[in-house]
């Protein structure tokens, strides 16, 4: 199936974040195609989700770090229906759970490879996908 | 309060429900107020001896409700537990909380679902406090609805431990079996192995059978001081232990350091330990079944087999009626209907009476109720004759 321009405008909004002063920085960074993390300034923990205080020292003050963008496959599921009629043309499509080199998670889509060959603890890369001028969400690749 | 403060000090003396449909005309309140009047009338109690009342957290309906609809004249206690589908069971446990302290006497635990017309699974969630996370980082990508919040769970579970799709399959087959035996119950057409593996795949590895229905109806229970219970209409079915429990991250599956145990695996040892019972005590379990493969997980976290073994416990009929433990008597949210978990209380108490007709475990007296819900909290309820 082709996909015209006329049929780009008909379809359904997707679901978009709203940031807070808390995220602000993490959506800022993947616009500028960084993926930045949360570190406590006190104890240099290194946390996501994005949250108020540090859970090991009970600190607030906080810094952003980028990441390595490396990682290895935690788990994944491939998605064959669609819950949210935005995601509808992109079925199927493979959601990956990573566990970043900086010891906290990341859920992203698969790019550029078969979700049949996906492993536990296979080696991931982060990239970038602009969705429009004000969104970009990460996604991972198989690392060659 | 001892671990043991709450044994048998609670007896659960009325169940009621409504039917359990697809589509329905009647109001969330309106299903609710129907299966609250039937548990108040199987206990032997009227409405205004109510004195305690326990909303669905996730629902529209409050407290104040009950008395605008009952005139109750004395509500002395409420409270929500707002952790999805492990609500109702953690209800009990308050409920038993505030009997037990004099604090109320009667207790009404109720939970109505209205027509899905009035709002698909997703846009339910997506309102959700407790969904803030999963709302920011997770649905702007595509992962919107618990079969694909879950589906990570399972597929790590699969490949650490070798858990495999026919075992899930064993979960679905058994609760259709045991539909077949429940005139309330939505779905009775017989499901085979194949049938399973024929279902179409929703968000891997849970297929279409891998997935509790959507479900219209309500459900209820009355939760009585034990000194009252003896007084009512039922033979009381007490409450021996009962405990909630978290998992780490609570709100986002995706930072859980492991994210193949649930909230129940830190609640169990507890309702066990209040219930001065062992696991080859309990001769029937209703087991919350939003997916397939959430029974699994929980029969381990639950300590009937170790971490990795709940997909062999399933197999060779033992969670079948006549096997060792029967599960999920009524067919589970898969095939009685999906009523939140509030119709596996229900059941349990039916079972523990001896109501259940041709689903009856035969001479029941000590069974246990678990909840699942909000991205993994956990509940469960060990109840005896
Ligand atoms: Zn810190």
């Amino acid at each position: 199936m082709t996909t015209s321009a006329d049929d780009h405008t008909r379809l359904p909004a997707r679901p978009r974040p709203e940031p807070d002063a808390l995220s602000a920085p993490y959506w800022d960074g993947l616009r500028a195609h960084k993926l930045m993390l949360q570190r406590c300034r006190a104890c240099g923990r290194v946390r996501h989700y994005p949250r108020p205080l540090c859970d090991h020292c009970y600190t607030f003050e906080h810094d952003w770090q980028e990441a390595r963008g490396e990682g290895r496959v935690h788990s994944w599921t491939v998605c064959h229906h669609a819950f949210h009629p935005a995601f509808k043309q992109a079925l199927p499509y493979a959601l990956v759970t990573v566990d970043l080199a900086e010891a906290v998670r990341l859920q992203a889509p698969l790019r550029g490879s078969d979700p049949a060959l996906l492993r536990v603890d296979q080696p991931v890369i982060v990239d970038f996908e602009d969705i429009d001028d004000t969104l970009t969400l990460p996604c991972v690749r198989v690392r060659a | 309060m001892a671990a043991g403060g709450l044994k048998d000090r609670a007896a659960v003396t009325g169940v009621g429900e409504t039917a359990y449909t697809r589509e329905t005309d009647r109001s969330q309140l309106e299903l609710t107020l129907a299966a609250s009047l039937a548990a108040i009338a199987d206990a032997g109690l009227e409405p205004k001896d109510i004195d305690g009342v326990i909303p669905y957290g996730a629902g529209g309906v409050v407290a104040e409700d009950f008395i605008t609809n009952f005139g109750l004249p004395d509500l002395r206690y409420s409270a929500l537990t707002p952790m999805g589908g492990a609500s109702p069971v953690a209800a009990l446990q308050s409920a038993a909380m505030a009997v037990a302290t004099g604090v109320a006497n009667h207790v009404l635990i109720a939970l109505g679902r209205g027509s899905i017309a009035g709002g698909r699974i997703t846009s339910r969630l997506a309102a959700m406090p407790q969904m803030r996370l999963v709302g920011e980082f997770e649905m702007v990508q595509g992962c919107n609805a618990p079969a694909q919040f879950y589906a990570p769970m399972a597929r790590r579970h699969m490949a650490l431990y070798g858990t495999t799709v026919d075992q899930f399959a064993e979960v679905a087959m058994t609760c259709r079996r045991h539909a077949q035996r429940n005139e309330r119950a939505m779905m009775r057409k017989p499901m085979t192995r194949d049938d399973h593996h024929a279902s179409r795949m929703i968000a891997e590895p849970f297929r279409l059978f891998d997935c509790s229905l959507e479900s219209a109806g309500a459900a209820a229970v009355i939760v009585s001081a034990a000194e009252r219970a003896p007084d009512l209409q039922q033979r009381p079915v007490y409450i021996g232990g009962v405990a909630e429990g978290h998992p780490d991250s609570p709100s986002a599956i995706t930072q859980r350091p492991d994210m193949t145990r649930f909230g129940l695996a830190r609640a169990a040892p507890i309702a066990f330990r209040m219930a001065g019972v062992d696991h080859g005590d309990i001769d029937v379990a209703q087991i919350y079944d939003c997916f397939t493969w959430v029974v699994i997980c929980q029969l381990e976290d639950l300590g009937f087999c170790a971490k990795g073994e709940g997909g062999a416990f399933v197999e060779g009929g033992r969670i079948g009626l006549g096997g060792e433990l029967p599960v999920n008597t009524h067919g589970g949210l898969l095939s009685e209907a999906h009523i939140a978990g509030m119709n596996h209380i229900v059941e349990l108490v039916r079972q523990l009476r001896g109501e259940c007709g041709e689903r009856q475990v035969a001479d029941a007296e000590v069974g246990l109720v678990t909840g699942f819900g909000d991205l993994g909290d956990g509940a469960v309820a060990i109840m005896h004759r």
